[in-house]
């Protein structure tokens, strides 16, 4: 009821959203990452997303772990996040659930891309024209 | 007792490796690890947050550290 994944490959979004279904689902919530054409007023060109894999893997099933502790009615889950280089508009990440109503549906997506963004060990560094960036790494 | 540290992100761009040998003393904590880090690497000290990893979860500033641990340095997170 749980799927996570991490690939170097496009994320194939239909796949995601099909694994979510579930007959004693009225909901299907999904959120889906993209990648921007500019942050902070500077024109990005492209991605690089770095992950350490195995503690990624651990922390997104964790998460999502998390989320069917607080929505006990979720059906399934599926988190695919994306690593490597990416170009404006490509998917990164794919978060979707499924619930018997639709309220949870958006709660528990939420909580859990908003989770991930804190905890887990992926790190994406913008591309410039002028340079590059890893995203808060700084203050 | 000799620590191999796994490097991601900016601070395997600070170190200019992505991973590093360091002989430290039984015993040593998270926290201690870092304050020698810290010292051989002054830009460690610029980033928002860095957090050691112990065998795949977050350590507390006074988790004990073992050799056949698998330790990792975590700087300032940015999936999604």
């Amino acid at each position: 009821m749980i799927h996570i994944d991490l690939t170097d490959q496009p994320i194939a979004i239909a796949v995601a959203l099909r694994s979510v279904e579930a007959d004693g689902a009225g909901a299907i919530n999904t959120f889906i990452g993209t990648v921007r054409n500019q942050s902070t007023g500077r024109a990005v060109i492209r991605l690089e997303y770095e992950a350490y894999d195995s503690m990624a893997l651990h922390q997104l099933r964790k998460v999502a772990e998390q989320a069917v502790e607080k929505w006990p009615m979720l059906q399934k889950v599926t988190v695919v996040h994306r690593k490597g280089t990416l170009y404006i508009g490509d998917v990164a990440v794919v978060v979707a659930v499924s619930t018997p109503h639709r309220a949870e549906s958006f709660a528990a997506c939420q909580y859990i891309i908003d989770t991930l963004k804190q905890v887990v060990t992926i790190w994406k560094k913008e591309f410039y024209q002028d340079g590059d960036v890893w995203v808060a790494a700084h203050p | 007792m000799r620590l191999n540290i796994a490097l991601f992100g900016v601070a395997r761009e600070i170190v200019g490796q992505s991973s590093l040998e360091i002989e430290t003393a039984a015993g040593q904590s998270a926290q201690g690890l870092l304050a020698e880090l810290h010292a051989r690497y002054p830009a460690l000290a610029n980033l928002s947050s860095l957090a050691v990893a112990v065998n795949n979860e977050y350590a507390a500033d006074d988790t004990p550290l073992h050799e056949r641990d698998e330790i990792a340095l975590i700087p300032p997170v940015s999936g999604g």
